[in-house]
């Protein structure tokens, strides 16, 4: 049972990472490698925000994820854009150079030695129900993360930016026929996917108070599986990705404890078959392989 | 040009590069020589990826696990069995590996061979899974093999690691090996079967109907790609005299991608040059961490920065030599004989 | 292009050529990539030792600095560069045994004098003549923390939980187990032995598993220390109530700073305190420290402080510069560091005792001390 509350509650952490990186990878069909590093920084800002400029907790927070917002505007138009027409991989090895400039930037910034991150009074309790021991964080990260994939969905389903975003998913070319103005809508959907990135890290430094230059590696690689698992650009999918995953790293050494070393091995290999007998991943449409 | 004088001109300038190296070997500083092994090393990954990631257009993330599977199978097979000794003090190595011991070329062929399989068994899900997906099976892979190093302590000795592993690696293996790659790849991408593959690349369901055999075309540059990475995995473990589940983790693919993208995709002599050039790049920039004396001030050495500037320069690069910094330029004897007669004209 | 060239060879130039009459020691440290932090640490100690004692024979000391980026293949070279290039008579290596062994090779095959400040893999001076450390190594740290929990504690049962990626904690984590079963005389005493995997952050799988066996103690051998703040953490959350013990890796502020009031009560061993009187040196040290970086010392600093020191004791008694002489100087080593006194066994590693050390209302307090022999 206790397994059981652990797991879903880590699978909730996972998918609320997942889902940031669902939407930009669901939009642009770029595997953004520095969706880790803008989560990264975006735990660093309010960091800094609240330790250093002693903001209030909450003040930090939307700072950190206004912050947070801009950079990942910045990193698109510095990085992305230029490079739309090329290959794919050029983009893709654009944002693992970003990632490598974002964690060194941090490294000499910042410095390498792990800071621990403020957490609220609120945050801190424990809820005890009978056997079973649950965080109020992940409460709270449970609510957050259904709250925010509806509030996404509003937005791509109800409002013009939204729609424009969905086009955009489908094809560049036809977007711009439409006449939507594809960099604005691109822009857009980069500051709210790192927005995203910037409210996972308050969820995950919340749960796991230490905060370091290479914390972005980790969740970034799981949301990487997580959104391909779930399937191109579908919030939903990514959002279950996470959750089976999480559900996966728990309940694995749970299950087995004499074999826990081999957890890695395991969910990869179940990764791989799931990918081989539904290589559109769990909730993607088919979509025919562009270039 | 005729062909024959093509092989010829080839031969003279392989013959040049082993008096090349037959000097270094006897004069060179051991450091630099130690870089351009490093260097010699990248250049074979670099140019086998190409053949996959470049030339076949099969996103692999699966490099640094062929390359770790060869680095294992071959240390076990070269170590001899003292050093094995001493390396397995926790759990001991399972026999028959344990008393095994053959020559450090049979060695590494096998490290190779064993890699080509694993090649074969990634390669095959390439028919149904595509794109990201087939990035994500392939990093998958390479997290299944760390992970099981990293567990199969009585082969691997876990994340311990094989220590003490004895150096045979020098540039005329080095060499070599990058030599032979260099022309079997070449080899591969200018026959028919090259065509075929960038065929698969640049529309795999029009080369389908031309009658290309997808899966055989897909699984061949697995294997051969991953052959190599396994071979230039032996000779990496053992210029490093250790090596250890952890240290074949995606970061090292990662280098591998920049490099091949840096040197052109399906870009043969530019993956050559800028793995070797990388190697010695990485050195080079230490200079911005020494402090510094300019124009009488004195200028303390930042720690990091190097890797900060590493990152910068790699950026540029990226978004302003996009097609590489070779692009879609290849040496080949053509080129150097117009070379030598613009020369001539200017003169 | 000509200008960018002659520039390239100035800049070489300029790093090759030194006056020849200093004496090059060589220090390489993680200071970027995943270990940054115990590199910068360690470096510390280092640039604390150096400003007290720039020269050595009334020659100027030259320290060469090089980054490994917590990276294999980049450690082996840093070592060669230092070396070849620079000429160094010794190294002060590097954090983490995985990066000090290869850097330990090739300095024992160029017959350089290597230290490492705190590498405690029995491989990394095996059968290296050239190659010795400052710190005890992992078979003795696991049968400390294993009496220490045996006999101080009276634990009868125990749970191990180690990161299964990273070789210090897979060998703590298997020395500790031989010991207390050891010690117990019971087969079974280690109730449970679970791997989590380096970057993990959540524990909570593995400390359920752990409840439910209900052991005395658990014992952590985390690969960075905020692995074990978050399961301290955690087990608290989970109402796990045994004691948690831990090695060196727990010594950091960091550990307080991150676990907050989940780390009070842990108890791990370690090879330096501010408080444990190890010898006369250590208030100035801990003092100088406090007065430069605004924290207290952890061992890190200690340990490479230290190296710092005995291989310039040796030098002095060696009264040369050559590596061979330095070599031999070393062997017969009693200094009093800042961390105790300091002499190698045969196999050139540390007779030192073990500080057992706890966190009480937020502080790191001294226990015990655990005789090395």
């Amino acid at each position: 049972m206790q397994h059981l509350v652990n797991a879903i509650s880590l699978g909730f952490v996972f998918g609320l990472v997942a889902v940031g990186y669902a939407l930009v990878y669901g939009v642009v069909k770029l595997v953004n490698f520095a969706h880790g590093d803008v989560f990264m920084m975006g735990a660093y800002m309010m960091f800094y925000a609240s330790v250093l400029f002693g903001f209030p907790w909450l003040a930090a927070v939307i700072f950190g994820i206004a912050l947070t917002a801009l950079l990942g505007v910045g990193i698109e138009k510095v990085a992305y854009r230029p490079l739309r027409k090329y290959p794919r991989i050029n983009s893709l090895v654009s944002s693992i150079g970003m990632s490598f400039l974002l964690q060194n930037f941090a490294v000499v910034v910042f410095g390498g030695i792990q800071r621990s991150f403020p957490v609220p009074e609120m945050m801190k309790k424990t809820i005890i129900l009978g056997e079973v021991r649950i965080q109020s964080v992940s409460i709270y990260t449970i609510i957050f993360s259904i709250l925010v994939v509806l509030l996404l969905t509003f937005i791509l389903q109800k409002t013009r930016i939204g729609l424009a975003m969905r086009i955009l998913s489908t094809d560049f070319e036809t977007a711009r026929l439409m006449g939507i103005n594809v960099d604005r809508t691109i822009s857009f959907t980069f500051a709210l996917g790192s927005a995203l990135a910037a409210v996972s890290a308050v969820f995950y430094a919340l749960r796991y108070p230490q905060i370091f230059p290479f914390m972005g590696q980790y969740p970034g690689s799981r949301a990487f599986i997580a959104a391909v698992v779930g399937g191109i650009g579908s919030i939903k999918g990514a959002l279950v990705g996470g959750f089976l995953l999480g559900m996966l790293t728990v309940l694995l050494p749970a299950a087995f404890p004499e074999y826990s070393g081999y957890r890695e091995a395991l969910i990869f290999a179940l990764l791989v078959i799931v990918l081989v007998f539904k290589p559109n991943g769990l909730f993607g449409q088919e979509v025919g392989e562009k270039a | 040009m005729k062909r024959r004088t093509k092989i010829l001109l080839s031969l003279i300038l392989i013959i040049a590069i082993y008096v090349f190296v037959y000097f270094s070997e006897l004069y060179m500083d051991p450091f630099i020589k130690r870089i351009l092994n490093t260097g010699l090393i990248y250049a074979i990954l670099g140019v086998s990826l190409n053949l996959i990631n470049g030339f076949t257009g099969q996103f692999s993330l699966g490099h640094a696990g062929f390359m770790a599977i060869g680095a294992y199978a071959s240390a076990l097979l070269y170590m001899s069995p003292e050093t094995k000794m001493s390396n397995f003090f926790m759990v001991p190595l399972i026999s028959p590996l344990d008393r095994i011991q053959i020559p450090f070329f049979w060695a590494i062929i096998v490290g190779g061979l064993m890699a080509a399989v694993a090649g074969f068994i990634v390669g095959a899900p390439c028919l149904r899974v595509r794109g990201d997906y087939l990035a994500i099976v392939t990093y998958g892979f390479s997290e299944i093999i760390r992970s099981l190093f990293n567990n199969l302590q009585n082969i691997t000795n876990g994340p311990l690691g094989l220590k003490g592993l004895p150096t045979y690696t020098n540039l005329w293996w080095t060499v070599s090996w990058t030599i032979i790659t260099v022309i079997v790849i070449k080899r591969i991408v200018d026959s028919s079967y090259g065509r075929a593959l960038k065929a698969i690349r640049d529309d795999e369901i029009a080369a389908e109907n031309l009658g290309i055999n997808l899966f055989k075309h897909k699984v061949l540059a697995f294997v051969v790609g991953s052959f190599f990475a396994g071979i230039a995995g032996g000779l990496l473990g053992s210029l490093l005299m250790t090596i250890d589940p952890n240290s074949f983790s995606i970061l090292f693919t990662y280098q591998i991608i920049m490099i091949i993208l840096l040197g052109g995709l399906g870009n043969i002599t530019g993956s050559v040059v800028v793995g070797i050039g990388f190697a010695f790049l990485m050195e080079w920039l230490r200079f911005v961490e020494m402090p510094m004396n300019i124009f009488g001030i004195e200028f303390p050495g930042i720690l990091g920065m190097r890797m900060l500037i590493f990152s910068i320069l790699l950026m540029v690069t990226i978004l302003f030599f996009r097609q590489g910094i070779f692009g879609k330029v290849e040496f080949s004897w053509e080129g150097v004989a117009r070379l030598f007669q613009k020369k001539k004209v200017k003169e | 292009m000509r200008k960018l060239l002659c520039f390239v060879m100035l800049l070489m130039g300029m790093l090759t050529i030194f006056a020849a009459s200093d004496i090059v020691i060589g220090i390489t440290q993680p200071l970027t990539g995943n270990y940054a932090m115990g590199g910068q640490l360690g470096m510390r100690g280092i640039d604390m030792a150096y400003e007290e004692v720039p020269t050595v024979l009334g020659r100027p000391i030259k320290l060469v600095k090089l980054d490994n980026k917590s990276d294999k293949i980049e450690s082996a070279n840093v070592v060669t560069r230092l070396i070849e290039q620079y000429k160094a008579v010794a190294i002060i290596g590097t954090y983490s045994s995985a990066l000090g062994i290869p850097g330990a090779e090739i300095a024992n095959k160029n017959k350089v004098v290597y230290i490492s400040p705190s590498n405690t893999n029995p491989l990394v001076t095996k059968d290296k003549p050239f190659v010795y450390r400052v710190c005890f190594i992992d078979p003795f740290q696991g049968t400390v923390m294993a009496k220490f929990a045996v006999q101080n504690m009276k634990a009868k049962t125990a749970a191990v939980i180690y990161d299964v990626s990273n070789d210090y904690s897979v060998g703590l984590a298997y020395y500790f187990r031989d010991a207390f079963v050891k010690l117990t005389g019971n087969p079974k005493s280690v109730v449970t032995y679970i791997a989590y995997q380096g970057g993990d952050q959540d524990f909570t799988a593995q400390l359920t598993a752990v409840k439910r066996a209900n052991p005395d103690v658990i014992f952590a051998p985390i690969g960075i220390v905020g692995d074990g703040a978050l399961i301290a953490k955690q087990a608290r959350e989970l109402g796990l109530k045994q004691p948690i013990l831990g090695g060196d890796t727990w010594d950091l502020p960091q550990l307080v700073e991150i676990g907050g009031s989940a780390v009070e009560g842990v108890y791990y061993s370690t090879m330096f305190d501010v408080k444990a009187d190890l010898s006369d040196k250590t208030k100035p040290f801990v003092e100088k420290y406090r007065a430069k970086y605004n924290e207290d010392p952890g061992y890190l600093p200690a340990l490479a402080y230290d190296a710092y020191m005995v291989l310039i004791d040796a030098i002095k008694r060696a009264n040369s510069d050559k590596p061979e002489d330095i070599r031999r100087a070393l062997i017969t080593t009693d200094y009093m560091g800042v961390s105790g006194r300091i002499r190698f066994d045969q196999n050139r590693d540390a007779i030192k005792d073990a500080v057992i050390k706890t966190v009480r209302n937020g502080k790191f307090e001294f226990v015990t001390v655990i005789k090395g022999d």
